[in-house]
């Protein structure tokens, strides 16, 4: 049976102690370098969403320079995503196991693991989040270009940059929030971190989290 | 005739108003000044404009701006719109009345209204970027701009445009520092028909007022004087032949108002936004208090040794 949750890269070395190759360098360093875009690209815009938050302006050398850097930041991360979106999205693909898992999420809430179905490389709430940041930064990117005053401000009218700029707030927002909830759940999830800066995980990490991940990748060799 | 405002002393004088008499500043909150000063304005009798384009040519000369030479595609129009440099423009209208079947030369001298409600203001992100005073004119402080486009998507009137020059917004400042030292705009100023007339509000409305009833005696029923109550008021008034219909001037807004879009862009969104980013990251915090982390057992380690071992 052809592999279905196996991406390329991902591997499991057998030894006193079992770790599993979740992720490749290439995709690690796509992958900070979309953090590390997203992170500058929530404070600047968060500078220029709020009055109390202005005095972020001063990270990047006051207001004029982070309105002038922040939608250069902003395609940094686009073509960032889009590295990850090509990397990551087959497996993401929703499966009717992920909605007994969503179905289950005071079990997964609550930890209680054994009571979920086995899950592939992502789990439905890591899909959910990959999904939701490609609509995301989509919506953000389109709109960020139309009030992107400087180079693009006079291609359109009045009317489609207000728009525009609700649109980019009501989405920046939302993407923050996903942001929280996929920082927090590597946190919670103790064992994830090491997955994207070392790009492997310990086994039972996993058995526990990713079992049916995790099999395919013992049986395929 | 107007009253002629006369001309200044030759010896400096100190500015009427200043930082202290604010009634609103742009991503700041401040304690609006107690005591207004006379509100100021600008009246517009399009009836009485000639066209000849002094107040442009005034305008730029005393704010040292310089217009590039453009294209002639065979309007007036000139140049084709307002730009960082043209703070005020002529926009040319030929009207073909449909009562009476005349045709009529319809000027309008484009430019800042200075709302009571000023939409560019209340969308600056940068604090005091844009400040009302208490006279009522709205002014950008181009030290404080950091060139977003904001104040364009927030102005009703599509006023402010910004440099590609400095990224910089500009638009009419009412000659702030002219009317500061008791005199009126450059643009008024240079008027030789008096189609521009400059002093309080009130004096303004009441002028008006002759202006219309003189308009009406002529066959001009629907003049009226352009005041708009959807930005309480603007301290730039027109005085209409057409009062009814003011968009046959060149577009200018029927009723002009802060667009709803930017009203929830700028009110709701702001705090509700901060406050869901704050109850998702205190959602978090919680969640891990109560239900602690999610650790990998040694049960676990065993149970994928077991299986990588098969």
């Amino acid at each position: 049976m052809a592999s279905t949750e196996v991406a390329p890269g991902d591997a499991v070395h057998r030894g006193p102690q079992v770790t599993v190759d979740r992720y490749t360098r290439g995709a690690r360093i796509n992958h900070w370098i979309t953090a590390g875009s997203l992170v500058l690209l929530a404070i600047s815009g968060l500078a220029l969403f709020h009055p109390s938050l202005y005095w972020l302006t001063g990270l990047f050398g006051g207001g004029p320079n982070t309105r002038a850097i922040h939608p250069w930041i902003g395609v940094v991360l686009f073509f960032g995503f889009l590295g990850l979106f090509i990397r990551f999205w087959k497996l993401n693909l929703w499966e009717r196991t992920d909605n007994v898992w969503l179905k289950k999420i005071k079990d997964v809430v609550t930890s209680n693991e054994e009571n979920l179905p086995e899950v592939g490389k992502y789990n439905a709430g890591q899909k959910l989040v990959f999904w939701s940041m490609s609509i995301l930064i989509i919506l953000l990117i389109t709109s960020g270009l139309v009030i992107w005053e400087q180079y693009f401000g006079q291609y359109f009218t009045v009317e489609q940059r207000r728009l525009a700029v609700l649109i980019h707030a009501l989405a920046a927002v939302a993407a923050i929030c996903v942001w929280i909830v996929h920082v927090y759940a590597a946190i919670w999830v103790r064992g994830t971190i090491s997955a994207m800066t070392q790009g492997r995980v310990t086994g039972g990490w996993a058995w526990r989290h990713h079992r049916k991940w995790l099999r395919e990748l013992v049986s395929g060799k | 005739m107007f009253t002629i405002i006369p001309n200044p002393q030759a010896k400096p004088i100190d500015a009427k108003f200043g930082d202290k008499d604010l009634i609103r500043r742009s991503a700041s909150s401040i304690t609006p000044v107690a005591q207004r000063q006379p509100e100021v304005a600008k009246l517009i009798d399009v009836s009485k404009c000639i066209g000849c384009k002094a107040c442009q040519v005034a305008c730029l000369e005393w704010n040292n701006l310089t217009e590039e030479v453009g294209v002639n595609v065979g309007v007036y129009d000139n140049p084709h719109d307002l730009t960082p440099n043209t703070w005020t423009l002529m926009r040319y209208t030929e009207y073909e009345n449909p009562e009476s079947g005349n045709l009529e030369w319809l000027i309008r001298k484009d430019g800042c209204m200075h709302c009571e409600d000023p939409g560019c203001l209340k969308a600056c992100p940068a604090p005091g970027a844009i400040v009302q005073y208490s006279n009522g004119i709205v002014d950008f402080v181009k030290a404080n701009c950091i060139g977003c486009g904001y104040c364009i998507k927030g102005c009703p009137f599509n006023i402010p445009r910004i440099s590609k020059v400095d990224n910089k917004a500009y638009k009419c400042t009412l000659c702030s520092d002219r009317v500061a030292v008791g005199q009126g705009p450059a643009c008024q100023k240079a008027c030789p028909t008096q189609a521009i007339v400059f002093g309080t509000k009130d004096e303004m409305k009441k002028w008006a007022e002759k202006r219309i009833t003189d308009l009406k005696s002529r066959g001009f029923k629907n003049a009226g004087l352009y005041d708009p109550p959807g930005v309480q008021g603007t301290h730039v008034m027109y005085v209409l032949q057409h009062a009814d219909k003011p968009n046959i001037y060149a577009g200018l807004a029927d009723n002009p108002r802060i667009s709803p879009i930017v009203e929830l862009w700028k009110g709701g969104t702001k705090y509700a936004g901060l406050a869901l980013i704050g109850l998702t990251a205190a959602f978090g915090f919680l969640h891990h208090i109560v239900a602690g982390p999610n650790r990998v057992t040694d049960h676990d380690e065993q149970e994928a040794k077991r299986l990588a071992g098969k």
